[in-house]
């Protein structure tokens, strides 16, 4: 749990995995245009995140396909979230996005 | 290459032969997967089914590949929303590779239509199912949330 902890901590990772939920199974060179860093700066990003098991790779032929694992999330929220509170919290974090007017983190 | 498709993994403390039983036993799948019971006699080319408690199927399909207790694929199409039921035939392949003293197990779900709402459905689906069945092979209880059918779905 604690290498999940460690792997959101950073904004970078963060922007990763937000890409991938946008569009699943990228390769390396998809996931270093999209965003400003060099290639060897997505790779160390995305072997932390798969340390951490938040991503998940597959070989298609020769291509290396990156995608997003949220269960680790889960685990996290099944540990601390009961299922009463699960609704409502689902509530208010919609209530939140409707109010800021917007779907993803801005930071 | 599918359209949709995601690859889940999660590590579970137990053997791969105690995970084998736990997804293929009805008895013990209704525990984690909502009060459903998974119904085949798990050899390829026989049917599967997921049965939802009212007596509804929920999902079917055919076992395309059976290796216990590596990997077992399914055929696999929603039965109770008509609008998933209409995209047809999507396609879950399920890996167990031991890792330690834990279980790996991937699960892949692939569909050939693009925007596949099925896929989107069990996307969100799979991470707590699979998160109460590791808490029901590590701790012998899976998490309440799991135990029971939605009410009014």
């Amino acid at each position: 749990m604690a290498a999940v902890f460690r792997a959101l901590a950073d904004p970078a990772r963060r922007r990763l995995l937000d890409t991938l939920r946008a569009r699943n199974g990228q390769t390396l060179k998809e996931l270093s245009q999209g965003h400003d860093m060099t290639r060897q700066a997505v790779t160390k990003h995305l072997v932390i995140l798969e340390e951490a098991n938040l991503v998940t790779t597959q070989w298609s032929g020769r291509e290396k396909l990156h995608y997003l694992n949220p269960v680790p999330i889960q685990e996290i929220s099944d540990r601390w979230i009961s299922k009463y509170e699960r609704s409502r919290l689902r509530s208010l974090a919609d209530l939140k996005r409707h109010l800021e007017g917007h779907d993803e983190e801005k930071t | 290459m599918s359209a949709e498709k995601f690859v889940y993994v999660i590590y579970i403390r137990t053997t791969p032969e105690k995970l084998w039983e736990a997804l293929t036993s009805p008895a013990l799948a209704q525990s984690y997967w909502c009060g459903c019971r998974i119904e085949s006699v798990w050899e390829a080319g026989s049917p599967w089914r997921l049965m939802i408690p009212d007596g509804r199927v929920g999902d079917a399909g055919v076992i395309v590949e059976i290796d216990k207790p590596r990997r077992l694929v399914l055929r696999w199409r929603n039965e109770f929303i008509p609008e998933m039921r209409a995209e047809g035939v999507s396609r879950c392949t399920w890996e167990l590779e031991p890792a330690g003293d834990m279980v790996k197990l991937t699960i892949t779900h692939e569909s050939d239509k693009t925007g596949s709402k099925l896929i989107q459905s069990v996307s969100t689906g799979w991470p707590v199912i699979l998160s109460s069945l590791k808490s029901l092979l590590e701790t012998g209880d899976a998490l309440e949330a799991t135990k029971q059918w939605p009410k009014g779905v």
